[in-house]
């Protein structure tokens, strides 16, 4: 909530000219970034950049990883050159758990394997409050509302990430999904499980696509992209069950075609480009709060702004 | 309690008087104080007030003689990872661990599919002479699961080869396995099956679960274990040859075994020390030092394996001893290797998690980590009740030794899931074939 209602107040400094503060200066944040990621690489480096922080980004790629040093010891080498936070995005799950345990800086997940995306499921829930829950939406939660998150949970982060904390923040979540890509223990979540997409629209608020590997097809989780998108994408048709209000979010990137149509990707309902400027904002207030401080003063915005 | 100490005047090397031990199951009374003398690589006499001048002494009040545990499953890594283990360093902390003879299992580089890599783990182990090194043959050749390994051939040869197995493999292929348990009949042999499908584990990480599901971690579901069990306890009956289940994990494998065994069939099994204690909660933390193959399961599972193994469906306690160099533990989950190292602490453990909980006494325990194991893995000269004329092979254990944390030990590599835990009792002695291996909780 707390993040939420900073990045509330970080988002008025996007509408106006110049959008940088000087919280960060001096600190220095790198990103470590062991999957291709151009989107949330770039967010988080214009989140940091934003606060003036210096900006360090390492790719696997071409790095002393391709020739095979170990996650531990490519983080105390960031470490001892004086980083102060590390975000990292990894293709093993507990990644980031594992590096925390190494370095003593801030370490913040951007996407661990097949566990977590915690920045998207913040900047997602921030895009539903400002979207459903208008007037003033500082300290409100998503009480009553209703979210329907669609696809490939089981090698999903985002949906692990969403699931925890829209159910925190009092939404009732729905999976809709084939089995296969469920998680054979989803009944421990704290969420609802469906497999018939079509009965879940009528009484969604929110509907969040996921985006589907059309590889996941060969491991036979599903039997073609054609049976999947007849039976889980949202096109136009599906999109006119939904109640009037409704939004349509995706994580990105999306498969057009696939998991949600192109009308209804560039629909009014959808919050998709919004979403990315939602996660600089919020990705901004995770950096604030670990690195800047405690909770944003609302006066410091227009006392700070050149 | 105390090492040996040398009689005045003398003493014989080849004598050693046992002063005042608890023998579990000796005249039939589940703790007989007693002295034993071990004379000339045997146990000569077991009685009271016993004495013997020119016999070093070892007043062991408070301990328990057990038979010289044997263990039906250990990685000592030699030949090729002798950066993990060597024979010598395997060896050692068996002994300190109480046992007396090892099973060496085949996944080593070279792999034990040959006569000559069998015969050299064979010699390594007696020239380390810290226990017995019997080494297990591969069923394939190079454990790729294609074509026999010359499973005869090793049978033949000095090392005198009985369980064969691909640990760390599945032998999947239903054909071959059949095969190959029809194969080893011609000279008492037995399959050892590391059972999980491979289908179904590809790029398994946990056990399929809850925490699989939070963590996002691939899941090692039960049911690839238990498939493959099913399917060999099938083969087996329909062969009538010996199957031996490797590190049973899970309460269906147990359900799965007790059923074959109620029908006659020739199917022995062993659990882990590691699986009768802990489960996959631990890997919350994504330490990879409780990562292992088969996974940790669930509590359900555990209480199930203890139940098992005290009613005798699971044979016998193995080790799955699997020692890893530091790298290859401290890195990301998905990246760490399978494994734990567990022959300092397998007794210790089995206290725990038998003994003082009531599921077993003393003399089961004697029965399920030292004659059953001998038993299954044919070894003559082990495993044998302590009684008078048998091989001088036994562990002087204290089980009321104040618990106390889990330390580094002699095997050379630190994967222990124990670390830092409090585990009770303590093996105080080893004795192979009469000489000390261990004394004082040292190596001797």
């Amino acid at each position: 909530m707390l993040i939420l209602d900073t990045a509330e107040e970080l988002a008025s400094l996007a509408d106006r000219p110049i959008k940088k503060l000087p919280t960060l200066r001096g600190r220095t944040v790198v990103n470590l970034f062991y999957e291709d990621s151009t989107r949330t690489r770039i967010s988080f480096e214009a989140a940091a950049k934003r606060l003036s922080a210096d900006v360090i980004n390492f790719s696997a790629k071409g790095s002393s990883v391709a020739k095979g040093e170990s996650l531990k010891d490519t983080a105390l080498t960031l470490e001892a050159m004086g980083a102060d936070a590390v975000v990292i995005r990894h293709g093993a799950s507990g990644a980031a758990h594992r590096l925390a345990g190494w370095v003593q800086g801030s370490v913040l997940n951007a996407g661990d394997g097949t566990h977590e995306h915690p920045t998207q499921a913040l900047l997602d829930a921030f895009t539903i409050r400002r979207r459903l829950k208008r007037g003033s939406t500082r300290g409100a939660g998503l009480d009553g509302l209703r979210v329907t998150i669609v696809g490939d949970v089981l090698h999903s982060r985002v949906a692990r990430s969403n699931v925890l904390l829209l159910s925190i923040l009092g939404a009732e979540v729905t999976l809709a999904a084939p089995p296969t890509l469920l998680p054979l223990a989803v009944g421990s979540w704290p969420c609802a499980v469906s497999y018939d997409l079509d009965s879940e629209l009528p009484k969604s608020d929110v509907v969040m696509m996921l985006r589907v590997q059309q590889e996941r097809m060969t491991d036979a989780y599903f039997p073609s992209v054609r049976e999947y998108s007849r039976r889980y994408g949202l096109d136009v048709a599906r999109m006119a069950r939904l109640p009037e209000h409704a939004i349509v979010m995706h994580p990105g990137p999306m498969n057009r075609g696939v998991e949600i149509a192109a009308e209804v990707a560039d629909s009014v309902r959808s919050t998709i480009v919004e979403q990315v400027a939602n996660g600089v904002t919020t990705r901004m207030a995770v950096l604030y709060l670990l690195l800047g401080g405690t909770e944003f003063p609302a006066t410091q915005i227009p006392a700070v702004a050149p | 309690m105390t090492g040996g100490r040398p009689a005045t005047g003398g003493a014989d090397q080849a004598r050693w008087l046992i002063r005042g031990v608890t023998v579990p199951g000796h005249g039939d009374r589940e703790r007989a104080v007693a002295d034993i003398l071990l004379r000339d690589g045997s146990v000569a006499v077991i009685g009271t007030g016993l004495s013997d001048a020119g016999a070093r002494v070892l007043d062991a009040g408070g301990l328990i003689a057990l038979p010289g545990l044997v263990d039906l499953h250990t990685h000592l890594r030699e030949p090729g990872r002798e950066d993990a283990e060597t024979v010598e360093t395997g060896t050692a902390a068996a002994a300190l661990g109480g046992y007396t003879a090892v099973h060496a299992m085949a996944n080593t580089d070279p792999v034990a599919d040959t006569a000559g890599v069998v015969e050299q783990v064979w010699r390594l182990g007696r020239a380390a002479g810290h226990c017995d090194v019997q080494p297990v043959g591969a069923v394939t050749v190079g454990l790729a699961g294609a074509r026999l390994a010359e499973l005869g051939t090793m049978a033949d040869s000095a090392a005198r080869v009985r369980v064969f197995s691909d640990d760390g493999r599945c032998v999947a292929d239903p054909l071959l396995m059949r095969r190959a348990l029809e194969y080893v009949k011609a000279f008492d042999g037995v399959i050892a099956q590391h059972a999980q499908d491979p289908r179904l584990t590809e790029h398994a990480q946990l056990n399929e679960g809850e925490m699989s599901a939070r963590l996002g971690l691939a899941g090692w579901p039960a049911v690839a274990e238990e498939a493959i069990i099913a399917r060999d306890c099938l083969l087996a009956a329909h062969v009538g040859s010996a199957l031996h289940i490797c590190h049973v994990s899970t309460a269906g494998s147990a359900e799965i075994i007790r059923w074959a065994k109620s029908k006659g069939w020739p199917v022995t099994a062993e659990v882990t020390p590691h699986h009768l204690l802990l489960t996959d909660e631990l890997a919350a933390g994504y330490d990879p030092v409780f990562k292992v193959n088969p996974p940790l399961r669930t509590e359900a599972d555990v209480a199930e394996l203890r139940r098992a193994l005290a009613d005798g469906t699971i044979d016998c306690v193995a080790t799955d001893h699997a020692p890893h160099p530091v790298e290859a533990k401290e890195t990301e989950w998905s990246e760490a290797a399978f494994g734990m190292t567990g022959l300092e602490t397998a007794l210790r453990v089995v206290q725990l998690a038998m003994v003082d909980t009531g599921l077993l006494d003393w003399p089961g325990v004697a029965d399920r980590m030292s004659v059953r194991p001998a038993r299954i893995g044919r070894l003559t000269g082990h495993g044998a009740p302590l009684a008078a004329g048998v091989p001088a092979n036994l562990t002087l254990y204290d089980p009321a030794a104040p618990a106390e944390a889990v330390r580094p030990g002699a095997s050379k590599s630190r994967n222990t899931p124990f670390a830092g835990m409090e585990l009770p009792g303590r093996v105080v002695a080893t004795f192979l074939r009469g000489t000390p291996t261990v004394l004082d909780g040292k190596l001797a």
